[in-house]
């Protein structure tokens, strides 16, 4: 474990998102304009090849305070293998059907016990929010692993903005449905749209983020663009993707795949290689690109951060 | 066609799925997770031969056409072929055969169990599958062995259901055609029975 120090840049000093979008849009009008007179088409192609991937370089990106120096996973292996079954059960549906997803606009409807319900434009919510990147471990509960750069924000800073109130112990997040646009959701595999939650101290977390990209670039859809949760001691799939809306409760929300088969897909699913699933072992993990299976470890290596929040509490009641 | 060129052809069917397998090794081309799929395919063609060999005798009760019976012992050789590979990607993956891991799924991890249990049963029919073990056991006493197949094909329904994660509209596919090669198998021996009793 790499611990940094904070990053310290002023929130002056960093440029407003619609403003560097704006500044790269002209770059590559007038870069087009100029090779477009030099070489004809090509130009076009390779600006079309760009956008059709959908992903654009996050500037002033700072290292954050938590960090793994474990290698990372590539980019092809984190953009090829992939659980969103809104766009198909394989691993490999997503990446190739989520390019049909629209992204922007995109709004989030902040709601429930908060001062400040709205729907938020994405451009809105990200306004001075310095992002930074986070390399962390992510565990599946099918008993893989990857370590991924992810580019993003604590989601306190978000939460602190809409000022829950007392009565929210927790929050609930709605992934986008669009049957047009996502095939997979079209059959009933889960009861869409895909929901999860964290309690409110697990939100507040400073492990747990926010991410808008990886590898220092916006997030491709099969990876849950434009914003997706990330809890890294936490099973995958409470990292929920593609997020649009954000409701603070009192009660715990009833999640997805917790609906769907609750005797093997608790709440809070916290990497725990002492508790089984029903019909798998979750003592070991193979990380992505290597050959053998590695121990698993307890909150995924995030011990030192995270356990004070269970404590007391029976993680075999509470899986 | 004649037998020995139809038996030849259909050794180079049977071959076809691993050297498939072999070629997306070399051409880098199993995914993000190589030994996941090649777990999954083994998997999926132990189970497909499972069904071809266990096709055979009723395709000869519908149509009479028993072209295919003399290459049964083939694609029964061939379904405890690719079991073994499934076994073996397994056994390798639990970091060669780590024993107390593998003891532990295979006790407490029902899928487990049933496809080690129906991985088990096919040893027996492999091992008896020589015209000289057939000679030996005598005829009726190697079928009522070769029944065996029955409940292996049961347990690895079992586990190809156990181990789906949500959707089982797959595995249902499957395990309906064994459900129906069953079906067959038991309309030809006590359908006509059954048939008189309820006419009568």
């Amino acid at each position: 474990m790499l611990i940094q120090p904070p990053p310290d840049i002023a929130s002056s000093e960093i440029t407003e998102e619609r403003i560097f979008l704006n500044r790269r849009e002209f770059i590559h009008t007038a870069a087009g304009a100029t090779l477009g007179v030099a070489t004809g088409g090509l130009a076009l192609g390779k600006d079309a090849e760009a956008m059709s991937l959908g992903q654009e370089e996050i500037p002033n990106v700072q290292p954050g305070p938590f960090g793994t120096d474990e290698p990372k996973n590539s980019f092809e292996d984190i953009t090829s293998y992939n659980n969103y079954y809104e766009f198909g059960l394989d691993k490999r549906d997503p990446s190739r059907n989520a390019h049909t997803l629209t992204t922007s606009p995109w709004t989030i409807r902040v709601d429930g016990h908060v001062a400040k319900p709205a729907d938020y434009h994405i451009e809105d919510l990200l306004k001075g929010i310095p992002l930074e990147e986070r390399v962390y471990r992510l565990r599946c509960v099918e008993a893989w692993s990857m370590v991924i750069p992810w580019v993003g924000f604590p989601l306190s800073t978000l939460i602190n903005r809409f000022q829950p109130t007392s009565k929210a112990k927790y929050v609930e997040f709605t992934t986008v449905l669009r049957l047009s646009e996502m095939p997979g959701a079209r059959r009933p595999v889960l009861d869409w749209p895909y929901v999860e939650g964290l309690r409110m101290d697990e939100a507040m977390h400073p492990l747990t983020i926010l991410a808008v990209g990886l590898y220092g670039k916006t997030l491709l859809n099969q990876n849950g663009a434009p914003i997706r949760l990330v809890v890294p001691w936490k099973y995958g799939f409470k990292s929920i993707k593609s997020i649009v809306r954000m409701r603070f409760t009192a009660d715990q929300p009833r999640t997805a795949w917790n609906k769907a088969t609750p005797n093997e897909y608790g709440f809070f699913a916290n990497v725990n290689p002492t508790v089984n699933h029903p019909r798998w072992s979750q003592r070991s993990e193979r990380r992505i690109g290597r050959f053998f299976r590695q121990p698993t470890l307890m909150f995924n290596g995030y011990d030192d951060q995270v356990a004070s929040l269970y404590n007391g509490m029976d993680l075999r009641r509470f899986f | 066609m004649s037998l020995g060129s139809l038996k030849r052809a259909v050794f180079v069917a049977c071959v076809l799925p691993v050297l498939w397998l072999v070629g997306r090794g070399f051409t880098d081309d199993l995914g993000a997770n190589p030994i996941e799929e090649v777990t999954h395919q083994t998997g999926i063609w132990t189970f497909r031969f499972l069904l071809a060999t266990l096709a055979i005798t009723p395709l000869r009760y519908l149509t009479a056409w028993s072209r295919f019976v003399p290459l049964r012992r083939m694609v029964g050789l061939f379904t405890f072929f690719y079991a073994c590979l499934h076994f073996l990607t397994y056994g390798v993956d639990y970091w060669f055969f780590d024993l107390d891991a593998i003891l532990d799924d295979v006790i407490n991890r029902p899928y487990i169990t049933a496809g080690f249990t129906g991985f088990v049963l096919l040893i027996p029919l492999a091992v008896t599958s020589t015209h000289a073990m057939v000679r030996r056991l005598g005829g009726r006493r190697w079928q009522q062995l070769h029944r065996l197949v029955y409940f292996s094909a049961g347990a690895g329904a079992a586990h190809f259901l156990w181990q789906t994660k949500i959707d089982l509209r797959r595995p249902g596919i499957y395990v309906g055609c064994l459900a129906l090669l069953f079906g067959i198998r038991l309309w030809e021996r006590f359908g006509s029975r059954w048939l008189s009793k309820v006419t009568r």
